[in-house]
């Protein structure tokens, strides 16, 4: 997919592209919707001590399995109620989404600088830089994502630094193969010729030229995977193994509320609500700027 | 298909699978903590004593023949004693690993049978109702996460309706003697009726919850060829000749559209590997995915590196294995 076409002569400004893409995807009011969910989310881990109306992290065993304001013995200071330690679900929710949000932003950061840097290097220069960087993720491919993560929390430990670190290690190949083959793709392109010919040098040409007229493709996939991210985080902390009680991290959540889920359903229930929102709103919006940027997706 | 592309195929497996090896290893050999301390635990030995078994595990080499040896132990099939179970690795990964492959061969079967019907009926039926309620639900399945699922489903098919067990892989009564190890199979073989029923009970639960993305996305791969199919001009001539629609759909349309949907099926299996960790802790299910999760706390690596690498060179195999299907099924593709 080159997004910088010649009209007429005239060769379009990438930028413009990439605006009109956003454009498209702006006009639909289903991806807009959920563009507002995913960032009321963000505004949620923000601002989470002022939104959240009590601590999460503080224990009342006079408080202890509240039910959610509309059952009987709820109370409207814990509308949805509060788990086995007595502590408000609603403001572990608040909480957890720092986790979520912050887990799924930086290991996408990570992953899709290294990946983009790892991907235009190996489409750009070929030879054995596209060697070694190619054969280096068909090796981290020959893992399952999961038991990758898994087994590299087993020896590291838990710990929201090592869980970036675990995940991020496997993540860059995304954004890599798709970088790799746009690159390849574009870097024959008469734009690319003529910064060549009046001498650009190679990380101008890749950084300059061929970066900004791949960006749609990297911003598909990096809101693709970030939804992967975060389930595979509440996933790891469900486990046990993410990040480390008291911290509220919706997969712990779910995890503590199991052995209450004959009678104290909400203690499951509404992190996983969360998580599925969450997850849903980034699909929506990623599904949206596909339809957007991609013309081949269109039915 | 060409033999000699097969071949070569086969033979850029080998620096993955070493590469792979050379990771497994070397996630080991930076792991915190003395082996020999871990295996020890409590009892008290004396110096020599741990020298011997130093010596005996191999780690008083330097880094590069560990890795020689670790190899050629893995070759056959030699991963060490489990610290935790004192019993060889490869022998209580074999116990564990019937259970896993039922319920992941459960789960593919019933994302087939969701996937490809629903598939079909949302591209025959393109901006229906049945249709905008396919794409939706696909959405959720993609976004829900697997243990939650699991543990609705629980609480509403097992603890509200009482229908189907919380748990376990069969009850007490059912216990069958092994032909193949899997439960349902072999309760057939040996003509237990009420412990195929037992057995089917135990496993719909985990296998949905297993197979519910498998199948979100494999109904969207459907949906999408079917549309594809659909459109060409052979089609619409089987049509201008009058033959009957369902003969058309079934005889002439989903023999094409199910090429796409079978290659993604196979890649899509090996993904089953890592959701079964999470499944099987779900449902209390006793296969090598609860096993590694138990591992992981009580820090016995010989068990955690042999999985690992079992599961990475399954994966492989099963991605390799989706390749030459794909090149098989699409004669317009070669290798």
């Amino acid at each position: 997919m080159t997004d910088a076409t010649a009209d007429n002569g005239r060769v379009v400004q990438p930028e413009t592209i990439f605006r009109r893409n956003m454009r498209n995807f702006l006009s639909s009011k289903l991806s807009v919707f959920f563009l507002f969910v995913t960032l009321g989310f963000l505004v949620m881990a923000i601002f989470a001590p002022w939104i959240a109306p009590h601590d999460p992290n503080e224990p009342d065993l006079f408080r202890r399995l509240i039910p959610p304001v509309w059952m009987e013995g709820g109370d409207w200071s814990y509308p949805l109620g509060c788990d086995a330690l007595g502590r408000d679900i609603l403001s572990r929710i608040i909480y957890g989404t720092r986790v979520s949000i912050f887990i799924g932003v930086v290991v996408i950061l990570i992953a899709t600088t290294i990946g983009v840097l790892a991907g235009l290097a190996a489409g750009y220069l070929r030879g054995w830089v596209d060697g070694v960087l190619s054969r280096l993720v068909d090796i981290l491919l020959g893992f399952p994502y999961l038991i990758f993560a898994i087994a590299l929390i087993a020896m590291t430990g838990p710990g929201l630094h090592n869980i970036v670190l675990a995940m991020a290690y496997r993540e860059w190949v995304m954004p890599f193969r798709v970088v790799r083959g746009e690159t390849l793709a574009v870097a024959g392109a008469d734009y690319v010729e003529a910064a060549r010919a009046i001498g650009a040098s190679r990380s101008n040409i890749m950084l300059r030229e061929i970066l900004p007229n791949i960006l749609s493709p990297v911003l598909v996939v990096s809101t693709v995977r970030m939804a992967h991210v975060i389930i595979l985080e509440a996933s790891l902390s469900f486990l046990g193994l993410g990040v480390q009680p008291p911290t509220a991290s919706w997969g712990s959540m779910v995890a503590d509320g199991r052995s209450f889920m004959l009678n104290e359903w909400w203690l499951s229930t509404f992190p996983g609500i969360a998580i599925l929102i969450l997850v849903l709103s980034i699909n929506v919006v990623s599904q949206g700027l596909r339809d957007a940027f991609d013309p081949r997706f269109h039915d | 298909m060409n033999v000699g592309k097969l071949i070569e195929r086969l033979l850029q497996l080998i620096p993955v699978l070493l590469g792979v090896s050379v990771i497994v290893f070397v996630m080991m050999l930076v792991t915190p903590g003395d082996p020999v301390e871990i295996m020890l635990g409590d009892q008290h030995v004396t110096e020599e004593q741990e020298q011997a078994l130093r010596h005996d595990m191999g780690l008083d080499l330097p880094p590069h023949e560990r890795f020689f040896k670790f190899l050629s132990n893995a070759m056959t099939g030699d991963f060490g004693l489990s610290y935790y179970h004192r019993q060889p690795v490869t022998e209580v990964i074999a116990s564990r690993l019937p259970a896993t492959i039922e319920l992941s061969l459960a789960a593919l079967i019933f994302a087939l049978l969701v996937s490809i019907p629903l598939g079909v009926l949302a591209a025959v039926r393109k901006n229906s109702i049945l249709d905008r309620i396919s794409t939706v639900t696909s959405l959720f399945g993609v976004s829900m996460p697997g243990f939650w699922f699991g543990i609705l489903l629980i609480l509403f098919f097992a603890v509200n309706l009482r229908w189907l067990p919380v748990s376990g892989r069969a009850g007490f009564s059912s216990e069958v003697e092994p032909i193949t190890h899997l439960l349902l199979i072999d309760s057939l073989l040996r003509g237990r009726v009420d412990a195929f029923w037992d057995a089917l009970k135990h496993i719909i639960l985990p296998a949905i919850t297993l197979g519910l993305p498998m199948a979100s996305i494999l109904m969207r791969v459907t949906r999408a060829s079917m549309l594809d199919v659909l459109n060409c001009d052979y089609i619409t001539f089987a049509e201008a000749k009058g033959l009957r629609k369902s003969q058309i759909l079934i005889k002439h349309a989903l023999r094409n559209a199910l090429i796409p949907t079978v290659t993604v099926a196979a890649l899509q299996t090996g993904s089953l590997l890592g959701g079964n960790m999470v499944v099987e802790t779900v449902f209390g299910w006793p296969g090598l995915g609860r096993l590694v999760v138990e591992s992981i706390f009580v820090r016995n690596y010989p068990l955690i590196q042999a999985a690992v690498l079992f599961y990475a060179v399954t994966y492989v195999m099963l991605n390799f294995l989706a390749d030459i299907l794909y090149t098989v099924l699409n004669p317009k593709v070669r290798l």
